[in-house]
């Protein structure tokens, strides 16, 4: 383990090297004033853009550039947007926690989804419902997440009028913004209509999320198929099924367990997938995230608020994916040798 | 774990779907949310022009000395309760109200009530450019230089507490009006005191200070801006406890939030006909005060000819051209002067649609065959006119039944209003939107002598009479009088014909059933103090 724990560290760290060279160098390769581009000041004069340059190690070699740059990024400073002149740092700060929020809810509505159907397709292996089931989780991957969003919105919000369309609560309730995931900052403040906003935070949640859940879950479903004809095929079933237990007491009681146990690495893959179709859902249902946060700088030509959102983005899923990878390890003694070859 | 998902599942759903209390419904029956075209620049109207602004800002958070009374535009007391004018005209005193109170919000706690030395500061500010306030946020009130108000202002005088006295260089009819825009507003003297103290002048603007019936609480920039209800407001009951301004730039969005009941009210609708047809939206219009109109090159040949001009005025089919190109979003204009400004002559008829007539007068004027012309169509979609190149097509077909040929010219809009100005034209497609309701704004932008020199007045067209008529309306404040002067200087248009009024367009908004109270006026920022809603939303 701890031979796999360094392997993973060190890997972690080149990444981070790499990505942040190369969230650097954009400063470079963005049209404009490389300083201006790294520190999204464009409304400065000249002696400001002077100073910022001695500041920012620009008079120097690129490695000394990248070095400052670098130990301005650590100390939490990055930037201006150049398109309000806000800093970027506390709005990332912000944001991503609300794409985090809409994820996880995605994940978990994706998993309530998946994981059972799965299951019943795999118990009714080569049946009717079984072909249904594979049928329909195959037309919910190929549709376009940004389609079905529309589709939902244009359903839902315009013809039912069941849910709202756009953004992540109510604009009447006010939530001080403390933590980012809202409905922690919504139980956590003094509002005295709380409940109502968390009512409003809810409703607001459902049409993204589950729009974003759709192509997960149909993943699910199949991998939660095929874990459980696994299992269904193993002797301790089998040899449940000679002691005379009937057939739900061996599901419940067996089978589900240890399907769902080869379930978790997925688990943990899918989320970083998933946050891909978040920051598109996002822009869609007006959800402030960081997707749309960074989908609208790129719109505006706003070079610092891409550069680093970029780098907070990747940099975020990246330890998304250790984590996982860590998890998985300490659960399975397997994937440590097996995977990456340490043994 | 399934047994402790789903208690918690039933936990959940009394949360989602119970009982709510009393007061939990009345927090979204008191939130009016109101989906705006974009963010505002300032939350000071005295530094801007833009309509976006001004709605956000003016009528929601001040008040003006005077206002207009939405009926007829006529002047009404607003903060002062009382002005008189001298009888020469250059002495206007304005007596206040005592019982004024400014915001109390979290950075601001008023110690008196608004007196002379809030009117003071708030056009010294503009005036005077030793304030120390005239060049923070730039210096710049756009609506003020360009109405020549700081050469027509000699000075403001405080005669008592409650008392001011502007002094003027010359009498100047249209100056009430100016100061009961939505960009005359009244600001804290108080608050700026305590700015300066702090050394933070620049606040001034940005975290604002009215009289006003709702006060500010947040801004979050480009996309939500929070009012809260002014509870000591001297005018009226506020019914709303917060307006919120929903910053949606996107027409579609807009419509979208509108269907799906997350906004109450939104500005310029698109897919009217979609709104109509659902139970609970319903369309406001209200006609505003532009107009579109045909102009002509009075100076070239044959449009110098009146009788070539009149011939032309009757070729031409005024309601099929509003009905096609405006799709009935505008009114006929008979005269320069939207229906409802008190100046309007109603006893103008429209010009008549008779093509026989038409070509009766071009034989008499020497041209029986007809002739060969230019037409000018604006190259860009304003108010008040959509869409100048169809308005152009629709003529040309007009006009041929005529035998009159038009070739239609266009240029990019600034080469465009350049040539125009040098009068290479013979005819063209234009139109106004007046900064006040003050009738002189349609008249003497547009026809007068002097801004035909200065290429403003597009038809080349001067006539003294005409001239004289508008500078006597300008010296008296008599609104009969006035009113008089202006119905002889429209019957000199509908007679000279230097152009042709096609159209008043409207504003147009959309909104939920459940929203009662007027909104909109036709002249200046929408206002939400009258507003009362009846049923929640999300």
């Amino acid at each position: 383990m701890l031979i796999f724990t360094l392997r993973r560290l060190t890997l972690f760290f080149f990444t981070l090297v790499i990505l942040s060279v190369f969230a650097f160098s954009l400063c470079y390769l963005f049209p404009g004033e490389p300083i201006v581009n790294l520190t999204g000041r464009i409304n400065d004069n000249a002696a400001q853009l002077a100073a910022l340059k001695l500041q920012y190690h620009f008079n120097e070699n690129v490695f000394f550039q990248y070095i400052s740059y670098l130990k301005h990024i650590f100390s939490g400073n990055f930037g201006l947007a150049m398109n309000n002149q806000l800093p970027i740092g506390p709005l990332i700060s912000k944001l991503l926690p609300a794409t985090i929020e809409l994820s996880l809810v995605a994940l978990l509505i994706a998993l309530f989804i998946g994981i059972p159907v799965g299951f019943i397709a795999a118990i009714f292996h080569r049946k009717p419902i079984d072909n249904t089931i594979l049928i329909l989780s195959m037309i919910g991957y190929s549709i376009p997440v940004f389609w079905l969003g529309l589709i939902a919105i244009l359903i839902f919000s315009i013809y039912l009028g069941w849910l709202p369309s756009s953004g992540g609560i109510g604009l009447i309730y006010e939530i001080k913004s403390v933590t980012g995931i809202q409905f922690i900052d919504i139980l956590m403040s003094d509002n005295p209509f709380k409940w109502q906003a968390f009512r409003s935070a809810t409703m607001h949640i459902i049409l993204p999320a589950t729009v974003i859940a759709i192509a997960p879950a149909t993943i699910f479903i199949r991998l939660a198929r095929t874990a459980m004809l696994e299992v269904l095929d193993t002797n301790y079933i089998k040899s449940a099924q000679a002691k005379g237990l009937t057939f739900f007491e061996i599901i419940y009681q067996h089978a589900i367990r240890n399907a769902l146990m080869k379930m978790i690495l997925h688990v943990g893959l899918q989320f970083v997938n998933l946050m891909t179709f978040a920051m598109i859902t996002e822009v869609i249902f007006s959800w402030p995230g960081i997707g749309r946060w960074l989908i609208n700088s790129i719109y505006q030509r706003d070079y610092t608020a891409i550069q680093s959102g970029l780098l907070v983005l990747s940099t975020f899923i990246f330890i998304v994916h250790i984590l996982t990878d860590f998890f998985y390890a300490a659960l399975n003694p397997i994937a440590r040798g097996k995977r990456f070859g340490s043994r | 774990m399934i047994k402790i998902i789903a208690r918690l599942t039933l936990l959940l759903i009394p949360l989602l779907f119970g009982c709510d209390k009393s007061s939990d419904i009345a927090l979204s029956n008191k939130s009016l949310v109101y989906c705006s075209e974009g963010s505002p620049e300032t939350f000071n109207p005295q530094l801007v022009t833009s309509g976006t602004t001004i709605d956000a800002t003016s009528k929601q958070l001040y008040n003006r000395l005077i206002a207009f009374n939405p009926k007829d535009n006529s002047l009404i007391p607003s903060l002062a309760e009382s002005w008189h004018v001298t009888q020469d005209g250059k002495k206007v005193t304005f007596y206040l109200r005592h019982d004024v109170h400014f915001h109390h919000t979290k950075y601001f706690t008023p110690t008196r009530n608004l007196n002379a030395n809030d009117v003071l500061f708030s056009f010294n500010r503009i005036l005077d450019k030793t304030n120390p306030y005239h060049y923070v946020s730039g210096g710049k009130y756009p609506f003020f230089q360009n109405g020549n108000f700081s050469k027509l202002v000699n000075h403001i005088e405080k005669i008592n507490d409650y008392t001011v006295r502007f002094i003027l260089n010359y009498p100047d009819s249209s100056f009430l009006t100016n100061l009961a825009t939505d960009f005359a507003v009244i600001l804290s003297a108080e608050y700026a005191d305590q700015l300066a103290a702090e050394n933070q002048k620049q606040l001034i603007d940005i975290y604002p200070i009215g009289t006003g019936p709702f006060k500010f609480e947040s801004y979050r920039t480009g996309s939500v801006i929070r009012y809260y209800r002014n509870n000591d407001y001297w005018h009226n009951d506020v019914y709303l406890d917060q307006l919120i301004f929903d910053i949606t730039p996107r027409n579609s969005s807009r419509l979208t939030k509108l269907l799906a009941n997350e906004c109450d009210v939104i500005a310029y609708p698109i897919a009217k006909n979609k709104i109509r047809s659902r139970a609970d939206l319903k369309i406001d219009a209200i006609t505003s005060y532009n107009v579109g109109y045909f102009g002509f090159n009075t100076q070239k040949p044959p449009f110098n000819n009146l009788l070539v001009r009149k011939a032309v005025a009757h070729a031409i089919n005024i309601a099929s051209l509003v009905k096609n190109v405006y799709s009935d979003q505008a009114v006929i204009a008979n005269t320069l002067l939207p229906e409802h400004s008190w100046a309007n002559d109603k006893s103008i008829p429209a010009i008549d649609y008779s093509p026989e007539k038409a070509k009766a007068m071009l034989a008499l004027a020497g041209y029986p065959n007809g002739f060969t012309m230019d037409l000018w169509a604006m190259p860009v979609q304003r108010a008040y006119n959509p869409n100048a190149l169809k308005m152009a097509k629709l003529i040309q077909a007009d006009l041929a039944a005529i035998n009159i040929k038009v070739n239609i010219v266009s240029y990019e809009w600034n080469t465009f209003l350049r040539k125009l100005a040098l009068g290479e034209h013979q005819t063209f497609l234009l139109g106004w939107s007046a900064d006040t309701p003050d009738p002189d704004n349609f008249f003497t932008p547009m026809l007068s002598c002097s801004s035909e020199k200065t290429g403003n007045n597009r038809t080349f067209w001067c006539d003294p009479q005409f001239d004289n008529l508008l500078k006597q309306a300008l010296q008296t404040s008599n609104i009969a009088l006035r009113a008089d002067y202006y119905h002889q200087a429209l019957h000199i248009i509908a007679e000279q014909v230097p152009l042709i009024p096609i159209a008043h367009a409207k504003r147009f908004q959309a909104r939920n059933k459940h929203i009662y109270g007027q909104l909109l006026y036709p002249f200046g920022g929408i206002d939400f103090s009258h507003a009362i809603k009846t049923v929640g939303n999300f």
